[in-house]
Protein backbone atom coordinates (compact mmCIF):
# COMPACT_ATOMS: atom_id res chain seq x y z
CA UNK A 1 0.00 0.00 0.00
CA UNK A 2 3.00 2.10 0.16
CA UNK A 3 2.48 6.22 0.51
CA UNK A 4 -1.34 5.48 2.08
CA UNK A 5 -0.25 2.80 4.87
CA UNK A 6 -1.38 4.08 8.52
CA UNK A 7 -2.98 6.88 6.90
CA UNK A 8 -6.47 5.58 7.94
CA UNK A 9 -8.25 3.81 10.61
CA UNK A 10 -8.93 0.08 10.91
CA UNK A 11 -12.29 0.15 9.57
CA UNK A 12 -11.33 1.68 5.53
CA UNK A 13 -9.84 -1.00 3.38
CA UNK A 14 -9.24 -0.31 -0.61
CA UNK A 15 -10.47 -2.47 -3.21
CA UNK A 16 -11.68 -1.85 -6.94
CA UNK A 17 -15.30 -1.55 -7.43
CA UNK A 18 -15.36 -4.32 -9.86
CA UNK A 19 -14.08 -6.65 -7.01
CA UNK A 20 -16.32 -5.75 -4.52
CA UNK A 21 -18.98 -6.20 -6.61
CA UNK A 22 -17.99 -9.25 -7.45
CA UNK A 23 -17.28 -10.17 -3.81
CA UNK A 24 -20.79 -9.48 -2.73
CA UNK A 25 -22.50 -11.17 -5.49
CA UNK A 26 -21.00 -14.05 -5.18
CA UNK A 27 -20.88 -14.22 -1.26
CA UNK A 28 -24.94 -14.40 -1.19
CA UNK A 29 -25.70 -17.14 -4.29
CA UNK A 30 -29.20 -17.44 -3.18
CA UNK A 31 -30.90 -20.85 -5.14
CA UNK A 32 -34.26 -21.58 -6.16
CA UNK A 33 -35.88 -24.78 -4.85
CA UNK A 34 -35.96 -26.28 -7.86
CA UNK A 35 -35.76 -30.47 -8.15
CA UNK A 36 -37.45 -32.54 -10.75
CA UNK A 37 -35.75 -35.71 -10.05
CA UNK A 38 -33.42 -37.86 -7.28
CA UNK A 39 -30.76 -34.89 -7.71
CA UNK A 40 -32.92 -33.13 -5.69
CA UNK A 41 -32.10 -35.20 -2.69
CA UNK A 42 -28.58 -34.74 -3.11
CA UNK A 43 -29.21 -30.86 -3.35
CA UNK A 44 -31.07 -31.23 -0.28
CA UNK A 45 -28.47 -33.34 1.07
CA UNK A 46 -26.13 -30.30 0.22
CA UNK A 47 -28.20 -27.95 2.35
CA UNK A 48 -28.65 -29.88 5.49
CA UNK A 49 -26.57 -30.20 8.35
CA UNK A 50 -23.69 -32.57 7.04
CA UNK A 51 -22.95 -30.39 4.17
CA UNK A 52 -23.99 -27.19 5.07
CA UNK A 53 -24.40 -25.42 1.65
CA UNK A 54 -25.28 -22.00 3.88
CA UNK A 55 -21.41 -21.34 4.58
CA UNK A 56 -20.96 -20.73 1.59
CA UNK A 57 -24.14 -17.78 1.38
CA UNK A 58 -25.92 -19.93 -0.52
CA UNK A 59 -29.17 -20.46 0.59
CA UNK A 60 -32.24 -21.31 -0.64
CA UNK A 61 -35.66 -18.97 -2.01
CA UNK A 62 -38.57 -20.49 -2.35
CA UNK A 63 -39.58 -18.01 -4.98
CA UNK A 64 -37.81 -16.90 -8.20
CA UNK A 65 -37.71 -13.33 -7.75
CA UNK A 66 -35.89 -13.73 -5.03
CA UNK A 67 -32.95 -15.82 -6.01
CA UNK A 68 -29.43 -15.59 -8.18
CA UNK A 69 -28.94 -19.15 -9.09
CA UNK A 70 -31.16 -21.74 -10.40
CA UNK A 71 -29.72 -25.26 -9.68
CA UNK A 72 -31.87 -27.35 -12.06
CA UNK A 73 -31.71 -30.73 -10.22
CA UNK A 74 -33.78 -33.34 -12.50
CA UNK A 75 -34.76 -34.89 -15.90
CA UNK A 76 -36.65 -31.59 -17.71
CA UNK A 77 -39.25 -33.16 -19.82
CA UNK A 78 -40.70 -31.32 -22.80
CA UNK A 79 -43.84 -30.35 -20.54
CA UNK A 80 -41.97 -28.88 -18.08
CA UNK A 81 -39.53 -26.85 -20.47
CA UNK A 82 -41.52 -24.37 -20.97
CA UNK A 83 -41.95 -23.87 -16.82
CA UNK A 84 -38.05 -23.98 -17.09
CA UNK A 85 -37.77 -21.32 -18.97
CA UNK A 86 -40.61 -18.89 -17.16
CA UNK A 87 -39.04 -19.44 -13.73
CA UNK A 88 -35.95 -18.54 -15.80
CA UNK A 89 -37.41 -15.57 -17.23
CA UNK A 90 -38.28 -14.60 -13.75
CA UNK A 91 -35.35 -14.43 -12.05
CA UNK A 92 -33.50 -11.03 -11.36
CA UNK A 93 -30.43 -10.54 -13.61
CA UNK A 94 -27.50 -10.91 -12.37
CA UNK A 95 -28.84 -14.67 -12.81
CA UNK A 96 -26.92 -18.04 -13.17
CA UNK A 97 -27.21 -21.47 -14.00
CA UNK A 98 -26.10 -24.84 -12.40
CA UNK A 99 -27.19 -27.91 -14.30
CA UNK A 100 -26.27 -30.57 -11.63
CA UNK A 101 -26.40 -34.63 -12.80
CA UNK A 102 -26.82 -36.23 -16.48
CA UNK A 103 -30.21 -35.42 -16.99
CA UNK A 104 -30.20 -31.45 -17.06
CA UNK A 105 -26.61 -31.81 -18.67
CA UNK A 106 -27.36 -33.93 -21.76
CA UNK A 107 -30.90 -36.21 -20.94
CA UNK A 108 -28.40 -38.82 -19.29
CA UNK A 109 -30.00 -42.11 -19.30
CA UNK A 110 -33.08 -40.83 -21.38
CA UNK A 111 -30.64 -39.27 -23.88
CA UNK A 112 -31.55 -42.23 -27.07
CA UNK A 113 -34.46 -42.60 -28.57
CA UNK A 114 -36.61 -40.69 -25.31
CA UNK A 115 -40.09 -39.13 -26.90
CA UNK A 116 -40.66 -36.70 -23.18
CA UNK A 117 -37.09 -36.06 -22.41
CA UNK A 118 -35.74 -32.38 -22.99
CA UNK A 119 -31.70 -33.84 -24.01
CA UNK A 120 -30.37 -31.05 -22.05
CA UNK A 121 -31.07 -28.03 -20.36
CA UNK A 122 -28.78 -25.71 -22.40
CA UNK A 123 -31.19 -26.20 -25.41
CA UNK A 124 -33.96 -23.55 -23.39
CA UNK A 125 -31.73 -21.85 -21.08
CA UNK A 126 -27.78 -20.51 -20.85
CA UNK A 127 -26.10 -22.74 -18.25
CA UNK A 128 -22.97 -21.90 -16.37
CA UNK A 129 -21.64 -24.72 -14.45
CA UNK A 130 -22.27 -28.19 -15.53
CA UNK A 131 -21.81 -30.96 -13.03
CA UNK A 132 -21.56 -34.73 -14.21
CA UNK A 133 -23.22 -37.46 -12.06
CA UNK A 134 -25.81 -39.24 -11.89
CA UNK A 135 -27.05 -37.96 -8.96
CA UNK A 136 -23.35 -36.11 -8.17
CA UNK A 137 -22.65 -36.40 -4.42
CA UNK A 138 -23.10 -33.10 -2.06
CA UNK A 139 -19.14 -32.62 -2.54
CA UNK A 140 -19.91 -32.31 -6.84
CA UNK A 141 -22.47 -29.93 -6.04
CA UNK A 142 -20.35 -27.89 -3.67
CA UNK A 143 -17.55 -27.68 -5.92
CA UNK A 144 -20.06 -26.35 -8.44
CA UNK A 145 -21.16 -23.70 -6.67
CA UNK A 146 -17.20 -22.97 -6.19
CA UNK A 147 -16.44 -22.88 -9.58
CA UNK A 148 -19.43 -20.39 -10.20
CA UNK A 149 -18.05 -18.23 -7.35
CA UNK A 150 -14.61 -18.51 -9.26
CA UNK A 151 -16.56 -17.28 -12.75
CA UNK A 152 -18.36 -14.64 -10.74
CA UNK A 153 -15.03 -12.88 -9.66
CA UNK A 154 -13.83 -13.03 -12.89
CA UNK A 155 -16.64 -10.70 -14.05
CA UNK A 156 -16.20 -6.93 -15.13
CA UNK A 157 -19.26 -5.16 -14.11
CA UNK A 158 -18.47 -1.36 -14.59
CA UNK A 159 -16.67 -1.82 -18.27
CA UNK A 160 -18.61 -3.15 -21.69
CA UNK A 161 -17.81 -6.78 -22.20
CA UNK B 1 -61.46 -68.54 -9.02
CA UNK B 2 -59.75 -70.16 -12.00
CA UNK B 3 -59.17 -68.84 -14.94
CA UNK B 4 -61.33 -71.27 -17.35
CA UNK B 5 -64.53 -71.07 -14.73
CA UNK B 6 -64.26 -66.80 -14.84
CA UNK B 7 -64.09 -67.45 -18.67
CA UNK B 8 -67.07 -69.95 -18.72
CA UNK B 9 -69.65 -67.77 -15.88
CA UNK B 10 -68.40 -64.90 -19.09
CA UNK B 11 -69.41 -66.78 -21.79
CA UNK B 12 -72.79 -68.13 -20.55
CA UNK B 13 -73.52 -64.48 -19.30
CA UNK B 14 -72.72 -62.77 -22.57
CA UNK B 15 -72.76 -65.54 -25.53
CA UNK B 16 -71.09 -64.01 -29.18
CA UNK B 17 -69.24 -61.33 -27.47
CA UNK B 18 -65.93 -63.33 -26.27
CA UNK B 19 -63.71 -64.43 -28.40
CA UNK B 20 -61.52 -66.81 -26.91
CA UNK B 21 -59.00 -67.78 -23.46
CA UNK B 22 -55.29 -67.30 -23.55
CA UNK B 23 -53.92 -69.29 -20.09
CA UNK B 24 -50.21 -69.48 -21.08
CA UNK B 25 -50.36 -65.58 -20.23
CA UNK B 26 -50.24 -64.02 -16.17
CA UNK B 27 -52.60 -63.25 -15.70
CA UNK B 28 -54.38 -65.03 -17.71
CA UNK B 29 -56.39 -63.24 -20.68
CA UNK B 30 -59.68 -63.31 -22.37
CA UNK B 31 -60.27 -61.46 -25.54
CA UNK B 32 -63.82 -59.81 -25.55
CA UNK B 33 -65.10 -57.84 -28.36
CA UNK B 34 -64.84 -53.85 -27.75
CA UNK B 35 -68.41 -52.67 -27.58
CA UNK B 36 -69.25 -55.50 -25.48
CA UNK B 37 -66.21 -54.15 -22.54
CA UNK B 38 -68.11 -51.73 -20.31
CA UNK B 39 -71.08 -54.51 -19.79
CA UNK B 40 -67.90 -57.26 -19.15
CA UNK B 41 -66.16 -54.86 -16.97
CA UNK B 42 -69.33 -53.86 -14.57
CA UNK B 43 -70.32 -57.36 -14.57
CA UNK B 44 -67.05 -58.63 -13.38
CA UNK B 45 -66.73 -55.93 -10.28
CA UNK B 46 -70.29 -56.66 -9.07
CA UNK B 47 -70.31 -60.23 -9.15
CA UNK B 48 -70.68 -62.26 -6.48
CA UNK B 49 -67.82 -64.66 -6.15
CA UNK B 50 -65.88 -62.60 -8.69
CA UNK B 51 -65.73 -58.86 -7.20
CA UNK B 52 -62.63 -57.68 -9.49
CA UNK B 53 -63.05 -54.29 -7.52
CA UNK B 54 -59.47 -52.91 -8.62
CA UNK B 55 -58.65 -52.48 -12.21
CA UNK B 56 -54.83 -52.35 -11.27
CA UNK B 57 -53.86 -51.23 -14.81
CA UNK B 58 -55.18 -49.95 -17.99
CA UNK B 59 -52.55 -50.07 -20.78
CA UNK B 60 -52.49 -50.45 -24.76
CA UNK B 61 -50.79 -52.55 -27.04
CA UNK B 62 -50.01 -51.41 -30.63
CA UNK B 63 -49.89 -54.74 -32.70
CA UNK B 64 -48.74 -53.19 -35.94
CA UNK B 65 -48.19 -56.08 -37.72
CA UNK B 66 -51.93 -57.69 -37.50
CA UNK B 67 -52.81 -53.72 -38.18
CA UNK B 68 -54.78 -54.35 -34.76
CA UNK B 69 -54.76 -51.62 -31.79
CA UNK B 70 -55.14 -53.89 -28.21
CA UNK B 71 -56.50 -52.02 -24.70
CA UNK B 72 -55.78 -54.18 -22.08
CA UNK B 73 -57.83 -54.45 -18.45
CA UNK B 74 -55.42 -55.99 -15.20
CA UNK B 75 -58.15 -56.88 -13.01
CA UNK B 76 -57.79 -58.43 -9.09
CA UNK B 77 -60.22 -58.92 -6.79
CA UNK B 78 -58.59 -58.48 -3.26
CA UNK B 79 -61.69 -60.56 -1.48
CA UNK B 80 -60.87 -63.39 -3.61
CA UNK B 81 -57.23 -62.87 -4.22
CA UNK B 82 -57.76 -64.07 -7.97
CA UNK B 83 -56.44 -61.96 -11.29
CA UNK B 84 -57.34 -61.70 -14.75
CA UNK B 85 -56.64 -59.40 -17.47
CA UNK B 86 -59.61 -58.48 -20.55
CA UNK B 87 -57.80 -57.83 -23.72
CA UNK B 88 -59.83 -55.61 -26.71
CA UNK B 89 -58.70 -55.38 -30.19
CA UNK B 90 -59.90 -52.50 -32.06
CA UNK B 91 -58.78 -51.29 -35.83
CA UNK B 92 -55.68 -49.85 -35.86
CA UNK B 93 -56.79 -46.94 -38.08
CA UNK B 94 -59.71 -45.47 -36.11
CA UNK B 95 -59.04 -47.32 -32.48
CA UNK B 96 -62.66 -46.38 -30.62
CA UNK B 97 -63.77 -48.30 -27.61
CA UNK B 98 -66.05 -47.09 -24.69
CA UNK B 99 -64.54 -45.68 -21.56
CA UNK B 100 -64.36 -47.85 -18.27
CA UNK B 101 -64.50 -44.98 -16.21
CA UNK B 102 -68.59 -45.64 -15.09
CA UNK B 103 -66.92 -48.86 -13.14
CA UNK B 104 -63.80 -47.50 -11.85
CA UNK B 105 -63.16 -44.05 -11.50
CA UNK B 106 -59.37 -44.74 -11.80
CA UNK B 107 -59.85 -45.48 -15.54
CA UNK B 108 -59.70 -41.99 -15.49
CA UNK B 109 -55.93 -41.20 -15.78
CA UNK B 110 -55.27 -44.32 -17.05
CA UNK B 111 -57.47 -43.88 -20.34
CA UNK B 112 -55.83 -40.05 -20.47
CA UNK B 113 -52.55 -41.79 -21.00
CA UNK B 114 -53.26 -44.24 -23.39
CA UNK B 115 -54.83 -41.61 -25.37
CA UNK B 116 -51.76 -39.64 -24.90
CA UNK B 117 -49.19 -42.49 -26.07
CA UNK B 118 -51.50 -44.55 -28.21
CA UNK B 119 -54.37 -42.28 -29.99
CA UNK B 120 -57.23 -44.70 -28.76
CA UNK B 121 -60.21 -42.50 -28.73
CA UNK B 122 -62.48 -43.62 -25.19
CA UNK B 123 -65.91 -42.63 -26.57
CA UNK B 124 -67.51 -41.13 -22.93
CA UNK B 125 -64.51 -40.24 -21.64
CA UNK B 126 -65.42 -37.05 -19.03
CA UNK B 127 -62.10 -35.23 -19.65
CA UNK B 128 -59.93 -36.82 -22.80
CA UNK B 129 -56.98 -34.61 -22.84
CA UNK B 130 -52.95 -35.57 -23.05
CA UNK B 131 -51.91 -36.36 -19.70
CA UNK B 132 -47.98 -36.16 -20.31
CA UNK B 133 -46.71 -34.94 -22.52
CA UNK B 134 -47.73 -31.42 -23.85
CA UNK B 135 -51.02 -30.30 -25.10
CA UNK B 136 -49.47 -29.17 -28.54
CA UNK B 137 -47.69 -32.33 -29.53
CA UNK B 138 -48.19 -33.90 -32.80
CA UNK B 139 -48.43 -37.84 -32.96
CA UNK B 140 -48.88 -40.97 -30.37
CA UNK B 141 -45.05 -41.59 -29.17
CA UNK B 142 -45.61 -45.15 -28.26
CA UNK B 143 -47.03 -46.31 -31.90
CA UNK B 144 -44.52 -48.27 -33.60
CA UNK B 145 -44.23 -45.91 -36.86
CA UNK B 146 -43.89 -42.92 -34.81
CA UNK B 147 -41.82 -40.05 -36.15
CA UNK B 148 -39.76 -38.33 -33.75
CA UNK B 149 -40.05 -34.57 -34.33
CA UNK B 150 -36.98 -32.78 -34.91
CA UNK B 151 -38.44 -29.39 -33.58
CA UNK B 152 -40.34 -28.64 -30.73
CA UNK B 153 -41.21 -25.11 -29.41
CA UNK B 154 -38.08 -23.47 -29.55
CA UNK B 155 -35.37 -26.27 -29.02
CA UNK B 156 -34.00 -29.19 -30.72
CA UNK B 157 -36.10 -32.40 -29.52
Amino acid sequence: MGVLEDKFPDNILFTNADKFLNWSKKSSLWYMLFATACCGIELMQAGAARYDLDRFGTLFRASPRQSDLMIVAGTITHLMADRVKRLYDQMPAPKYVIAMGSCANTGGPFFKDSYSVLKGVDKIIPVDVYIPGCPPKPEALIEGIMKLQEKIMKGKNLVKK
Amino acid sequence: MEPKKIYGILSEKFSGKMKQLQENTFPASIFVEADAVVDVCRFLKKEDGLEFLSLICLSGVDLKEQNKMAVVYHLGSMKHKHTISIKAELDRSNPHIPTVESVWPVADWYEREVYDLFGVIFDGHSDLRRILMPEDWEGYPMRKDYVYPKRYHTWDV
